[in-house]
């Protein structure tokens, strides 16, 4: 499924951090493997389009990030969560909580015409 | 991995290298993308050559990816704006030569507005607006380079001549205490309107105004380095010249000396402009290395003081030399802020530079006691009133410095705080010193 670019844009920054709230640390490849884990691949990203990213992220203070060493003996960046993007993220999830529930009212409310409810009820 | 593939990686990463935004850890990371893809589609089943089609082409376009890049380190765009000659086209390297040209022309007008100025004018006229009459030469050399909006261009020019007027016809004092203030204080006001035209009319944007500090400093640099130059020059054709029984101060005094001086100003700009890839900044360099001398300085001071408190009501010029010393910590301290990696790590420097910011402070606050005391006893002059007045903004700006690094020394606050707080301390101390120009003399009946 094609998804409009500026809805990935805004999902992108709460996704992200959401992702590096899972783990103590992750790296680039690691984080886009697993958003298309959590979207089933239904969410393509563009896969440089995450280091702009995490860069600017980096640059608020919301991640912090220290260079490692991979398993194959590579220099790999790691990125982790700091305190200021803990509340980011909480931040974010109540806003996109308010968006998805406003979103799921008017699709589910009696008479809407959107693709949930029409083929459902009928 | 196969040595073929080993080599398309390698011929991918000098591709990548190539794009002067990406730095070296950058491309570093994003070959480590790269690689873990092309792992990993090898493992469900691709060839070698197919694995890294695939992965290259889910990087996704490196000119897009370039500019993300550039949008979120801006000032390492900053070095970068000029190309070098040899990655553009002929007409590109035409209109290269074109501007060269042009920019001379300036510096030649420059140079010849000065000499004029100097001819038509007394000594005295010259001096107060000298640099209302060279700086359009230098604003008009920023055109060249971006398109300004018609706006700005009006609304900046009209500022500009009326603070020329304003200086040119005011019957100041010779000699008089308003009429130094406003000589001093003048430049910049214009220098700041330059800066509009060089940040081609985004002078709201802070990014852009941390260019124009960048310039600015990198501008003097080469100004210093021109000026000695001539200097160094002049000194030694009069030498020779007077060796052989002919006077030439004449011609080099009255017309090489202020030619070369007022030319320099678009010279200088334009060789930061053109050596900007070439060499390393070198202002933020030397802030770095005079960083801790006068934190050593302004302890000494503050312990001098603590000795021996009445030295500061004796010698006037102490609290003049002290407010000198507290704009120097202040451009150290700016020019420390425009050149760090905003992304770094805190380290033991950004700790020292709090220290700096704090003594500095401190110093303030001594100098600002002192000058009350004296303003209380001895009434107020203009010298006293634009002092005190400084040292206000100057307290402002420094504690806020302090707050705002301490805050990011304790990682409580992103590095962008304090680039926002520097930048938008500009147009604060341009209106100041227009209004120490404009408002002084009649405050203070022009004496």
């Amino acid at each position: 499924m094609h998804i409009d670019k500026d809805l990935v844009a805004a999902s992108a920054t709460p996704l992200v951090l959401g992702i590096l709230a899972e783990e103590e640390s992750s790296y680039g490849y690691a984080i886009l493997k697993r958003v298309r884990e959590l979207s089933d691949g239904r969410m393509e990203w563009t896969d440089g389009m995450l280091y702009p990213l995490l860069h600017r992220l980096e640059r608020q203070g919301l991640v912090g990030a220290s260079w490692g060493t991979s398993e194959e003996g590579r220099r790999r960046k790691h990125y982790a969560l700091t305190e200021a993007g803990r509340r980011q993220l909480a931040e974010r999830q109540s806003q996109w909580a308010v968006v998805s529930q406003t979103l799921a009212r008017v699709w589910d409310a009696p008479g809407a015409a959107g693709p949930l409810s029409g083929p459902v009820l009928a | 991995m196969s040595s073929g593939l080993e080599e398309q990686v390698a011929q991918w990463r000098g591709f990548v290298r190539r794009r002067a935004v990406l730095s070296a850890d950058d491309v570093a990371e994003l070959e480590e993308h790269l690689r873990g893809q092309v792992d990993d589609l090898r493992a469900v089943g691709l060839s070698d050559d197919e694995a890294f089609l695939v992965a290259v082409s889910r990087m996704g376009s490196m000119d897009a990816l370039s500019r993300e890049f550039a949008a979120v380190h801006s000032e390492r765009l900053w070095k970068q704006l000029v190309l070098s000659d040899e990655d553009r086209g002929p007409a590109a390297r035409a209109a290269s030569r074109r501007r060269t040209w042009l920019v001379l022309a300036l510096a030649v007008g420059a140079a010849l507005t000065f000499r004029a100025a100097l001819w038509l004018m007394d000594t005295d006229v010259v001096w107060r607006a000298g640099a209302g009459l060279v700086l359009p030469w230098l604003a008009g050399s920023f055109c060249l380079r971006h398109r300004v909006p018609r706006g700005v261009v009006l609304t900046a020019a009209a500022g500009w001549v009326a603070l020329l007027v304003v200086l040119l016809v005011s019957p100041f004092e010779a000699g008089g205490d308003t009429l130094v203030l406003a000589a001093a204080h003048a430049p910049v006001v214009w220098w700041l309107l330059a800066g509009a035209f060089y940040t081609g009319g985004r002078w709201r944007d802070p990014a852009r105004r941390m260019d124009f500090v960048r310039f600015t400093g990198e501008w003097a640099v080469y100004y210093f380095l021109l000026a000695a130059g001539g200097g160094a020059l002049i000194g030694l054709s009069l030498a020779v010249f007077g060796a052989v029984g002919v006077d030439a101060s004449p011609v080099l005094l009255s017309w090489v000396l202020p030619c070369g001086a007022a030319g320099a100003t678009v010279v200088a700009a334009w060789l930061v402009e053109a050596k900007q890839s070439v060499v390393e900044n070198m202002a933020p360099v030397l802030a770095r290395v005079f960083s801790p001398l006068v934190l050593a300085l302004l302890v000494a001071l503050l312990v001098a003081f603590a000795l021996d408190p009445r030295v500061l009501g004796v010698d006037r010029d102490l609290l003049v030399l002290m407010t000198v010393v507290l704009v120097v910590v202040l451009g150290l301290w700016l020019y420390t802020v425009s050149a760090r990696r905003p992304e770094a790590p805190v380290g033991a420097w950004d700790r020292g530079l709090v220290a700096l910011l704090l003594a500095a402070v401190a110093v303030d606050l001594v100098v600002l006691v002192a000058m009350a005391g004296r303003i209380a006893e001895l009434g107020l002059t203009p010298n006293r009133a634009a002092a005190l007045g400084l040292n206000l903004l100057l307290l402002g700006d420094l504690v806020g410095s302090a707050w705002l690094a301490i805050g990011f020394a304790r990682q409580a606050r992103p590095f962008s705080a304090l680039e926002r707080w520097q930048t938008s301390s500009l147009p604060v101390l341009g209106a100041w010193a227009a209004l120490v120009a404009v408002a002084w003399g009649p405050l203070f009946s022009w004496t």
